[in-house]
């Protein structure tokens, strides 16, 4: 399936990283995207650069500032009043155009609402391939973008190219690549490109902005310690046995689809491929049998501990401390063995 | 008004199941539905027909059988359904199915009058890409409202429409000009239980079925696999971690102390980190 690339493609180099702005805030999925730009630019020996859009404001020189700081070699920026809430509209035109002006081979974007509404509009603008929700971004021998995710319905991974035409384009996740150490760098390269648009030819307008109320929000993508529950647990009364567990730990408590789709737990508690990646210390999972579309959304776990009757589940697989038996039964005992554990008072006692 | 609502037949994924030595799917007997996430776009378009009046017009890509599904929106209340199947649309990306997609929406328009909104879901349960809204959306040229949790405001005559649509950490409400494309988000609202009478009419309906040439396509190169700048390279199983999973014996007495004192032996520092965690830091 390979041709060789078509002449109007071989100008097409370097790595790129859209850097998601949001009133702002860089959404941290633009930096842990850095680190695997970093990989990948390193590899085919190109510049890793990263692309900024915005408000003409401080918030955004300081996002293009701090690009140098996770690994970019240049950042392109493209500052307008025009771009100080996100508008299809004039996004996908900024991006687009400065794609076409200095044509990066591979371009990187979080797969976020915004980065999910800006990439499907860019890439079907410039004609070209683009992969979602990848877990794992290559390049193979030829220099090619080798974008992993997983396939639907079976415990597989496929991996996806985009051979013949340019950029191969992929998103990614947040949490799903692990964030990079910062590294206090001096502003670089900026290269600075204008918008071009005029308010009229935004026919989109924004009445009013209601921010979510921080209760609403979980915080299960950055906690630390997560506990979560599977089918394996037979029911919602169950389940509470989990959220035990997690509030003696100070833990945030997750679950797999299944317990989603049955209603039993909202779905801002889902892990997995349709849910929250996480990557916490922690991760207990009890009656989770393991399949690939959880599995992608835990990986990245410092310890995983898996609780489930069955010794051939494949969580066992992948989990890092494993334990045969019935969770129902194991659950409270835990609870209450860590809340031994954990209290001060035991740990006066073994300190002195 | 007119509205056009694509629909996606998918495999029931929560009756899918994986063989469990050969590690492939197992097909044979699983039944498809329309794409959850469709239902949410296809009982929005009807309740604004309902409010406005109109016709809704429900379109899918894919093989004859996904007539079925059509057929299955015809009985929630759907004025009419466009099946359109080739075998040149055979191995689609995001990329050739918008080309497809928009073809014969713009088919629909010239034949049974121009749309002024289309829907698409969120994602699908198969492919899940969420690529496919804004794909048709660029190639028609329509104004394009991705995750819409809520239609404000209609107003026909002065060809605007006003929404809320689900952005990162809060709610934008954006006005915007008819046409446009709007891809619905989930649990926005709940299907309709469809009439006796859209039922019987469902079983007699006539689909519209469509070829590549019936549609309008005019190159075949853009369609399926030759039309799709991704290629599935390599399908393969996730390797086991290099290193066994310690397993701790149930049959100890206190297996619960047993599996904590295996944790903190593999990761001493966690110790303190949960304390202050449990402590509430
Ligand atoms: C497109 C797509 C996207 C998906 N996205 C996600 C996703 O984001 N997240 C996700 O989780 N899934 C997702 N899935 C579903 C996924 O394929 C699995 O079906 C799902 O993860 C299985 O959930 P489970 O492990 O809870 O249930 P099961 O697979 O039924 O496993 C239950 C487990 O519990 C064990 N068990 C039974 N009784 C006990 C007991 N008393 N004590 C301890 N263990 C017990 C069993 O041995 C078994 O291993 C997706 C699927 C598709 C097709
Ligand atoms: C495992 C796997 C991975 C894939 N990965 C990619 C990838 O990374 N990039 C890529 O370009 N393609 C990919 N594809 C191909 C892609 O799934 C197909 O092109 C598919 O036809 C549409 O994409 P989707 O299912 O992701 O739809 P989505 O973009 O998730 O669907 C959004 C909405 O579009 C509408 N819609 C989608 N398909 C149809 C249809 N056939 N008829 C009517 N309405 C429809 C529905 O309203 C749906 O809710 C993949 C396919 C598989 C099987």
């Amino acid at each position: 399936t390979k041709k060789e690339l078509p002449e109007h493609f071989k100008a097409y180099k370097h790595v790129w990283v859209f850097i998601e702005q949001e009133r702002g805030q860089v959404h941290p999925v633009s930096w842990e995207l850095m680190g695997a730009g970093r990989k990948l630019a390193d590899k085919l020996k190109v510049e890793l650069a990263a692309i900024v859009l915005g408000p003409d404001d401080e918030a955004t020189q300081h996002a293009a500032a701090e690009a140098f700081s996770y690994g970019a070699d240049l950042t392109y920026v493209v500052a307008d009043p025009l771009l100080t809430d996100y508008r299809n509209e004039a996004y996908t035109k900024a991006l687009t155009d400065v794609v076409n002006t200095y044509k990066p081979e591979i371009l990187l974007l979080g797969a976020t609402t915004l980065g999910r509404d800006l990439a499907g509009s860019v890439a079907t603008t410039l004609l070209t391939g683009l992969t979602a929700d990848c877990t794992e971004l290559d390049v193979d021998a030829d220099g090619s973008l080798a974008a992993t995710r997983p396939t639907f319905g079976g415990s597989l991974l496929c991996t996806i190219y985009t051979l013949n035409y340019r950029p191969q384009m992929a998103t990614v996740r947040p949490r799903v690549m692990p964030m990079p150490e910062r590294e206090e760098k001096p502003i670089g390269r900026i290269i600075t490109h204008p918008l071009g648009m005029v308010e009229d030819d935004i026919v989109t307008k924004i009445l009013s902005f209601l921010p979510d109320r921080d209760s609403a929000k979980s915080n299960l993508a950055y906690a630390d310690v997560v506990v979560a529950g599977g089918l394996g647990l037979g029911s919602p009364e169950n389940f509470q046995l989990v959220r035990q567990l997690a509030g003696v730990l100070g833990a945030e408590y997750g679950c797999s689809r299944p317990l989603v789709q049955k209603g039993w737990v909202t779905s801002d508690r889902q892990i997995g491929q349709t849910g929250k990646t996480i990557r916490p210390k922690l991760y207990i999972a009890a009656g989770i049998s393991g399949a690939i579309q959880h599995r992608v959304g835990v990986e990245g776990a410092d310890m995983i501990v898996a609780i489930n009757t069955d010794k051939n589940a494949p969580i066992f697989d992948f989990a890092h401390v494993g334990i045969v038996t019935d969770a129902i039964r194991l659950l409270p005992a835990l609870t209450e063995a860590f809340r031994a554990r954990l209290s001060p008072h035991s740990r006066d006692r073994i300190a002195s | 008004m007119h509205i056009v609502v694509c629909i996606k037949q998918v495999p029931d994924s929560a009756q899918i199941r994986v063989h469990p030595v050969t590690n492939t799917i197992m097909r044979q007997g699983v039944p498809t539905i329309i794409n959850p996430y469709d239902l949410f776009a296809l009982e929005a378009a009807l309740a604004l027909r309902d409010q406005h009046g109109g016709e809704v017009t429900v379109l899918t890509m894919g093989p004859p059988s996904a007539e079925d599904s059509l057929r299955k929106a015809l009985t929630f209340g759907a004025d009419r359904a466009v099946l359109l199947t080739d075998r040149f649309f055979a191995g689609s990306d995001t990329l050739a199915t918008t080309y497809a997609l928009a073809t014969a929406v713009r088919k629909i328009g010239e034949t049974f009058g121009a749309p002024d909104i289309v829907f698409t879901g969120k994602q699908t349960i198969d492919g899940d890409t969420a690529q496919v809204g804004p794909g048709i959306a660029k190639r028609l040229g329509l104004l394009q409202l991705t995750y819409v949790a809520k239609i404000a405001n209609v107003d026909l005559a002065g060809r605007s429409i006003q929404v809320e649509r689900r952005s990162e950490g809060g709610v934008q409400v954006l006005q915007t000009r008819l046409p446009c494309l709007i891809t619905m988000l989930e649990a926005t609202n709940e299907i309709r239980r469809g009439a006796m009478a859209d039922a019987l009419r469902a079983a007699r309906a006539e689909v519209v079925i469509w070829s590549a040439k019936d549609a309008g396509v005019e190159d075949i190169s853009k369609c399926g696999l030759r039309g799709s700048p991704t290629i599935v390279k390599r399908v393969f199983a996730p390797s086991a971690r290099a290193e066994k999973a310690t397993m701790v014996d149930f049959s100890e007495t206190a297996p619960a102390d047993a599996l904590i004192a295996e944790i903190f032996k593999r990761q001493p520092k966690l110790e303190d980190d949960l304390a202050a965690l449990a402590r509430g830091y």
